[in-house]
């Protein structure tokens, strides 16, 4: 039983950074009906900016984070949207598809021609102590992931449901002609949904990273379950992707355990086209209406 | 080809729809419509915006399940089944909204028309490319007056010429029945005049059954021998033209005072 | 339409010419390339029927080389000719394919290419766990070059006519479909299906068949990959494997006969030219973006505007001379 918990938890925690990245993936995608296929790599690349920042610069680790935030924003958010999405709106289809493609490639082959090809260690400013719950242990680190993943997305939630703004966001990405007939501003709320993308992608980085360490290829098998996180939970949903994002890390984490080692990788591939064949709304997602 | 003749003999009529009924989430949009249409007759089929009336040919043609009801062509059951079962059946139809292949050609579009009622599959994979049908096709391009268009992309056409090669298309098969959803919107009034008299044409030389929706009364009341007014998803009057005008329902929900 | 044949007729011939006397004198490793080349180009238009013509999308072609290269690895390892087993493996890609459209019945777009996906993954997985069949991470070796009769492909060379046999015989097979009242279905089922459907295309055999054809011309390109590497492994047939030949498909002309060629082209050969430079996935990289930013329609699309334009200017040179 104990051994139980401790698998769910530390699932948990795992799934709560896909859920950051399905979160953002969720949130592109409407805004801009983007596939991001680089998403995977969004989360890889922050740790690299830090990474720059401390070790090349000799900055402090605050400082490293908040050069890796900003840096993060200014090339994942305001170039990427800038210089590669709203060129190809508003509608991009499959040449937007294969052009986030090749930034995934441009962004996985610059680490490792500009940084190297080895994984990094990656400092973390927690404890490596571990809690006794209920008979279960887990890491102090794996406890802060889920609780400030958690919080982040809550925060997020917060953001869109009460706020002007969060609400204007959510108007923009539903009916742009509609919202910008009543004023609002759609292609600067379509730009807070890439920088918030950006800034979620960071964040998760900065928490996988001194698990997992910082490889220039940890974004294929990341982007995989983001993407699966974000239509198992809905398309359309941010809760849903949350929910996607932690469904997908406990049941990987009980397969690898209690099923098959070899095939884990394959249950949330399962879920995902069971999801989409007999829901393709998502588990959380609304129908979207549909024309004869 | 030769199916839309069979059932004449017969004396079925060459439609018949009984209490078909279709709810979108609280809308009842088709409620328990039942009708028959006879062979060679001309049907016109009115009411105001959201009566039901596409809604009714797309449960007919098998586009939509309805909730209840049954179908029958030739006196052959058809509910339920496809809608490229019905094409082979012979039945024909063009739709309210634009309905042709944007990336074809004009004369592309009317021979795919035709060319999943010639041979087999496998023929089709061997046969000729034009499937035998470019000279076929190039007579109705002509009889609609689109021949100036002929190697131009549908998608590029104005919206008139569009409506007419979503004609063409429903006539190249032949087929014995058609359900015409508002031909005449968008089409110029000389054009009108013409798409008229080939349809009397057809009917007369072929004997081909029409069921037209329309809004255009004048093209309607002269085209058709009788017209079945819709309402709320109800058949409200069903008569010969001059008697539907003067139905004091019809006029108080539809043609007004 | 009927004007142009005789020109697409001697373009094709030309191609045909230079393509056999191309690699004459060249070093092994450039053969090596244009068969890569070729065995994509086999792949790439595979996917562009199903993907091009069609409209439905599919992110599982390099799952079906996999099943080509496997099952002709497997056969020709246990004595089989190729002949006999390429069919095989080609037939089993078919089967697979069709079943793999079921999904798109039910599914569009961005959830279809989800799906695939998803199967590329799933096959992957199989063909690394199950070792006492594929060999597991290790792959297999050693695979025999194919003979037919008296003839050996086991030189550089004679492999290259080999290959360019077989994608010659493979194009004009795919040709033949295209141009077919199949090929017209499937333009039809990707414009507006509904209509299609109305006008007697069973849509739903149609979509099936478009899954299966390609799926079909990836399984002839990975029993031509098996014996070209000789040695096969699962990561030749990972979902990366498939976003490449999707990109072949994008950047050479979505829809566009010959586009895949050139894609393929540009995907396999660009990076070699570039291989100098310590920056060349990179450089390729934004060649890619820079392409699908400001040319959508691709290589094919640049090729035709202009095309469009030197008979503008040609013509309105013409009509200034008249007067
Ligand atoms: N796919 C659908 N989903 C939900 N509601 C629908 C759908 N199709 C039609 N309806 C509803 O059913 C009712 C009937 O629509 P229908 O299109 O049949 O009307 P109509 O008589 O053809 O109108 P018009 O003259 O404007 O073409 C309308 O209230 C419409 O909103
Ligand atoms: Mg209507």
């Amino acid at each position: 039983m104990s051994q139980f918990l401790q698998v769910v938890l530390s699932g948990l925690s795992t799934g709560s950074i896909y859920a950051l990245a399905a979160v953002g993936f969720a949130l592109v995608w409407q805004a801009a009906q983007t596939v991001n296929f680089a998403q995977g790599e969004f989360v890889m690349l922050p740790a690299f900016f830090a990474l720059v920042a401390i070790h090349w610069f000799g900055w402090p680790l605050w400082a490293g984070f908040a050069f890796a935030m900003l840096a993060s924003l200014a090339i994942l958010g305001l170039a990427f949207k800038g210089l590669v999405v709203q060129p190809m709106m508003p509608d991009g289809g499959l040449p937007l598809v294969i052009a986030t493609m090749a930034v995934s490639i441009l962004l996985k082959e610059s680490v490792k021609t500009f940084y190297g090809a080895e994984a990094q260690p990656f400092p973390s400013p927690l404890p490596d102590g571990t809690l006794q719950i209920g008979g279960a242990v887990i890491s102090i680190r794996d406890l802060f992931d889920l609780l400030a993943s958690l919080a982040v997305v809550g925060g997020l939630t917060l953001f869109l449901d009460r706020t002007r703004t969060g609400r204007q966001m959510q108007a923009a990405a539903q009916s742009p002609a509609v919202a910008e007939i009543l004023g609002v501003d759609v292609a600067r709320m379509t730009l807070y949904a890439f920088l918030v993308n950006a800034a979620l992608a960071a964040f998760a980085s900065f928490l996988v990273s001194p698990t997992y360490l910082a490889k220039f290829s940890n974004g294929e098998s990341l982007g995989l379950v983001a993407f699966i996180a974000a239509i198992v939970g809905g398309f359309n949903r941010i809760r849903g992707a949350l929910v996607g994002g932690l469904l997908v890390g406990v049941l990987d984490n009980l397969v690898a355990t209690y099923v098959t080692q070899e095939y884990r990788a394959a249950l949330p591939l399962v879920l995902l086209i069971a999801v989409i064949l007999w829901r393709p709304q998502g588990l959380l997602g609304d129908a979207e209406g549909r024309t004869v | 080809m030769s199916l839309s003749t069979t059932g004449a003999a017969a004396g079925a009529p060459h439609l018949s729809v009984r209490g078909v009924t279709k709810r979108f989430g609280n809308i009842v949009a088709v409620d328990d419509v039942s009708f028959d249409v006879k062979r060679g007759e001309i049907l016109g089929l009115i009411g105001p915006n959201g009566s039901g009336k596409s809604t009714l040919f797309n449960c007919i043609l098998g586009q939509i399940a309805p909730d209840a009801g049954a179908v029958e062509v030739d006196g052959k059951a058809v509910t339920g089944r496809r809608a490229c079962d019905l094409a082979k059946l012979g039945v024909g139809r063009t739709f309210q909204q634009l309905a042709v292949f944007p990336g074809l050609t004009v004369h592309d579009n009317v021979v795919f028309a035709g060319q999943e009622h010639e041979g087999t599959l496998l023929g089709r994979l061997f046969g000729k490319p034009d499937a035998g049908l470019s000279e076929e096709a190039d007579r109705l391009i002509e009889f609609f007056r689109l021949s100036h268009v002929r190697d131009r992309l549908a998608g590029d056409l104005s919206y008139g010429q569009r409506k007419l090669v979503d004609a063409a298309m429903a006539f190249m098969s032949g087929p014995g029945l058609v359900l015409l959803d508002e031909p005449a919107g968008g089409v110029n009034l000389t054009m009108l005049a013409e798409l008229k008299e080939r349809l009397v044409a057809y009917n007369r030389e072929r004997g081909t059954t029409f069921v037209v929706i329309e809004h255009n009364m004048d093209f309607v009341m002269s085209l058709c021998g009788r017209v079945m007014v819709l309402a709320e998803g109800r058949v409200i009057a069903d008569g010969p033209p001059e008697a539907v005008r003067a139905d004091k329902r019809v006029v108080d929900s539809y043609l007004g005072g | 339409m009927s004007s142009r044949r005789p020109l697409a007729l001697i373009v094709a011939a030309v191609l045909l010419a230079v393509l056999l006397i191309l690699p004459v004198g060249h070093g092994s490793y450039f053969i090596y390339l244009l068969c890569s080349w070729l065995m994509f180009t086999i792949a790439a238009m595979g996917l562009n029927l199903t993907l091009g013509y069609a409209g439905r999308i599919s992110l599982a072609q390099a799952s079906f080389m996999g099943v080509g290269a496997y099952t002709t690895a497997i056969l020709t390892l246990h004595g089989w000719p190729w002949l006999a087993a390429a069919p095989v493996g080609v037939l089993l890609c078919f089967v697979v394919g069709l079943l793999l459209g079921f999904p798109a019945l039910r599914v569009r777009g961005h959830f279809l290419a989800f799906v695939t996906l998803a199967f590329n993954t799933l096959f992957f997985l199989v063909a690394r766990n199950e070792d006492w069949l594929t060999g597991g991470s290790y792959g297999l070796s050693d695979i025999p070059r194919p003979r037919i009769g008296p003839i050996s492909a086991d030189g550089q060379l004679a492999f290259y006519y080999f290959t360019l046999a077989v994608s010659a015989l493979a194009i004009l097979a795919l040709w033949g479909i295209v141009r077919s009242p199949w090929g017209r279905a499937f333009k039809a089922l990707r414009e507006n299906e509904v209509r299609a459907e109305s006008l007697g295309l069973d849509t739903r055999r149609i979509t099936l068949l478009a899954f299966a054809i390609g799926s079909a011309f990836g399984g002839l390109a990975g029993a031509i990959e098996a014996p070209l590497v000789q040695y096969i492994e699962p990561n030749s047939f990972a979902v990366g494997e498939s976003l490449k030949v999707l990109l072949m498909v994008v950047v050479g002309g979505l829809g566009d006969f010959w586009g895949p060629a050139l894609g393929a082209a540009m995907v396999v050969l660009l990076p070699e030219a570039l291989r100098g430079t310590r920056y060349y996935l990179i450089v390729y990289a934004l060649f890619v973006i820079a392409l699908m930013v400001l040319k959508p329609t691709g290589l094919m699309g640049i090729g035709k505007t202009f095309l469009a334009r030197l008979a503008k200017s040609r013509a309105a040179a013409a009509t200034e001379a008249k007067p």
